[in-house]
């Protein structure tokens, strides 16, 4: 069959930030399958070049309002590791936990509000409503736990508070770590009744084989805040050489980079993190796979919703053990700091450059400043999962249109915006850091 | 009656301000039982072709598009609500206004500046009339709600003019500046309950500054603390920059 299929999905919703699918086929040739990124750019590299490296946390965290507590995260690593700086062990057991709240609360997020509604053949959330209130109500629920979670860890899940470079301004006391070991015991229920939901539930069918991209190390951990880049075409590099993984090059359709590294693209994110690292997730969460039949290596990108769910067990279930484990060592309240802008220097800083590499919700995220002897930032740089997704999106787009060339627009209009929610994608991240002279500087 | 229909829009931003809407919980389908929400791209695929009653726009103004943007949802709109700091004061996006926009474009897209047009930052009501401003950064949920309520009621919403140290004092915090770092809470608008200061850290000012700071009483501070004026000047750009017209 000769067909022409001409698409133009404007403005994608159910996705952070905008953005266009462009199809273009001609003859039954596929001419263009384009992810295109119109995010307003809003020069966050600028804004960082000559301010203090006390300021970066608090000025990326705002590149997004979902993944603030990951950007937190990578840039307070960045920011400590030019500084030569190392935080304590109850510093990064609490940072650890406050990933974990990320990764359960975004997950909760994209699988009920934003993928839910496709396979129950509704438009939004609210769609839901009538028929599956229970289900709305459950995941605003564990949505709202999270929060409780985050505002007690840093004052707020939306632009943590209190998680700065040095450590913590404020530590939860007992009764506050015991609230918060109440709200993920109570959280148990709520996520069996999810993975039941999500195992009644049918993906789309679709494979095509990628290289997967995430943190590797030779801990028995599900590395998620520490560990070395790793592939699953057996890529593996420090975290100081990004640049050598990532690869951006800049295409005029978005203003967000694209990455590749040893084929024309390649994926991060849950489905990545499953790939590489399932054998060290928690028990409680391989079975959680083994009943939603999610098995590794999967090259279906619709799954990366499966392995959202999936890890979203790991956290909870590791959050737990963690602050049993505070619990029984006790919180050094001594450890609270008190920043600022380091008035009076009360951090040591000296000129040099730093890396974070950090597993947030969408993936593999890098923050890298370089720094003067004063802390004032002189080249920021940051690489989002969203953009390192972008080749691989629409490399998926040009193997599915022609697989579903015979169905309605309509229908290939749904399976690609399903595509690429699957991929969770964080547009107005994406676009934030587009830089071009950075490299071999 | 008909509910009054709703709809959020979001410009240059983060997004954490209308995620600050479904963090409500299950309070949220209280509030959606009393509205009819038309369009919320970040969470729905619906669109409406119609008026809307109450237009709540994230995010500031940095480009021709969000201005055209801008101008349409107003001409929409019966009501619009500045919602966060973006909108209501420009912001962090306006930390790029200090350098020529130029400058800025060459440090993030190199030669290819051409490909992304932008402009300096702007706040809503450098463009539209603005009936509620909902500042923060993110927006401070209880605030949320009484703007919402507000609105629904037709009554006016005035965002506090005293500084946040009134809060902060009834909140028992210790002072930052006996602390020895330097805070913009006595220059700031109150309504976050001290929120930032309550755990540990500095306010920012992303409230926006009170009509009419005390600067003698700041200077008279920073001498007895012995900081650096610099500092303060650090932070007041930091969300107010766009401001400075």
């Amino acid at each position: 069959m000769k067909k022409n299929v001409s698409l133009n999905v404007n403005m994608l919703t159910r996705v952070e930030g905008h953005g266009h699918i462009v199809i273009d086929v001609r003859d039954g040739v596929l001419e263009k399958a384009q992810l295109q990124i119109i995010e307003a750019p809003r020069f966050f590299e600028a804004m960082l070049q000559g301010r203090s490296i006390f300021e970066a946390q608090h000025i990326t965290s705002r590149i997004c309002g979902i993944c603030a507590c990951g950007h937190s995260l990578a840039s307070i690593q960045a920011a400590e590791d030019a500084i030569g700086f190392s935080p304590g062990e109850q510093t990064l057991q609490l940072r650890r936990l406050l990933l974990h709240m990320e990764n359960l609360d975004s997950h909760i997020l994209h699988v009920y509000m934003l993928v839910l509604p496709d396979l129950f053949g509704v438009k939004s959330f609210m769609g839901l409503l009538p028929e599956h209130e229970e289900a709305v109500r459950r995941a605003l629920r564990m949505k709202k736990s999270c929060n409780d979670v985050c505002d007690i860890l840093v004052g707020r899940h939306v632009h943590p508070i209190s998680c700065v470079v040095g450590g913590f301004t404020k530590l939860p006391d007992v009764r506050q770590l015991e609230q918060i070991h109440q709200l993920l015991s109570a959280l148990r229920s709520d996520l069996a009744a999810t993975v039941e939901l999500f195992r009644q539930l049918e993906f789309p069918d679709f494979t095509r084989e990628t290289e997967y991209v995430g943190l590797v190390s030779d801990d028995p951990e599900y590395p998620l805040l520490q560990g070395d880049i790793g592939s699953s075409d057996g890529v593996r590099r420090v975290k100081q050489d990004y640049r050598a993984v990532t690869n951006e090059f800049m295409v005029r359709h978005s203003s967000a980079k694209h990455a590749r590294l040893s084929r024309s693209s390649y994926a991060v994110g849950a489905l990545a993190r499953f790939n590489l690292n399932h054998t060290k997730l928690h028990a409680a969460a391989r079975d959680v796979a083994e009943k939603i039949n999610l098995k590794a290596p999967c090259h279906n990108p619709y799954l990366n919703s499966a392995a959202q769910l999936v890890e979203c067990v790991h956290c909870s279930e590791d959050a737990i053990m963690l602050v049993e484990e505070l619990l029984a060592a006790g919180i050094d309240q001594r450890e609270a700091i008190v920043v600022g802008v380091n008035e009076g220097g009360r951090i040591p800083v000296q000129a040099g450059s730093g890396v974070g590499a950090v597993e947030v919700p969408r993936g593999l995220l890098f923050h890298h400043y370089e720094i003067d002897a004063k802390g004032v930032i002189q080249r920021a740089n940051c690489v989002i999962p969203t953009g390192q997704n972008l080749q691989n999106i629409e490399d998926d787009m040009a193997k599915l249109v022609p697989e579903i060339l015979a169905r309605s627009d309509e229908d290939i209009t749904l399976a690609l915006e399903m595509l690429v929610r699957a991929y969770d994608p964080c547009i107005s991240c994406s676009t934030h850091f587009l830089r071009v002279d950075f490299v071999g500087h | 009656m008909s509910r009054p229909k709703v709809a959020f829009f979001d410009l240059a931003c983060c997004e954490g301000c209308q995620l600050q809407v479904a963090n409500l919980g299950e309070e949220l389908l209280d509030i959606l039982g009393r509205i009819e929400l038309v369009e919320f791209r970040e969470i729905m695929s619906e669109n409406w072709p119609g008026r809307y009653d109450i237009a709540f726009v994230e995010g500031s103004v940095v480009n021709d598009e969000a201005e055209e943007r801008l101008l349409e949802i107003r001409q929409r709109s019966d009501i619009l609500i500045a919602y966060g700091s973006c909108a209501t004061i420009g912001g962090i996006n306006g930390i790029k206004n200090r350098r020529p926009i130029a400058e800025v474009q060459h440090a993030v897209y190199g030669e290819r500046i051409d490909w992304f047009p932008a402009r300096p930052t702007r706040a809503l009501h450098h463009l539209v009339r603005v009936d509620y401003s909902i500042p923060g950064c993110p927006v401070y949920p209880p605030e949320l709600i009484k703007v919402i309520k507000a609105a629904l009621a037709g009554l006016p919403y005035v965002v506090p003019d005293y500084a946040v140290c009134v809060e902060c004092k009834f909140n028992e915090n210790v002072c930052m500046y006996d602390k020895g770092v330097t805070c913009l809470g006595p220059v700031t608008r109150a309504g976050c309950n001290s929120w930032c200061i309550n755990h540990g850290n500095i306010c920012y000012g992303c409230r926006g500054l009170v009509s009419n700071p005390n600067q003698a009483g700041a200077k008279e501070v920073l001498r007895r603390y012995r900081l650096d004026p610099d500092r303060i000047v650090d932070k007041m750009t930091m969300y107010n920059a766009a401001m400075e017209r």
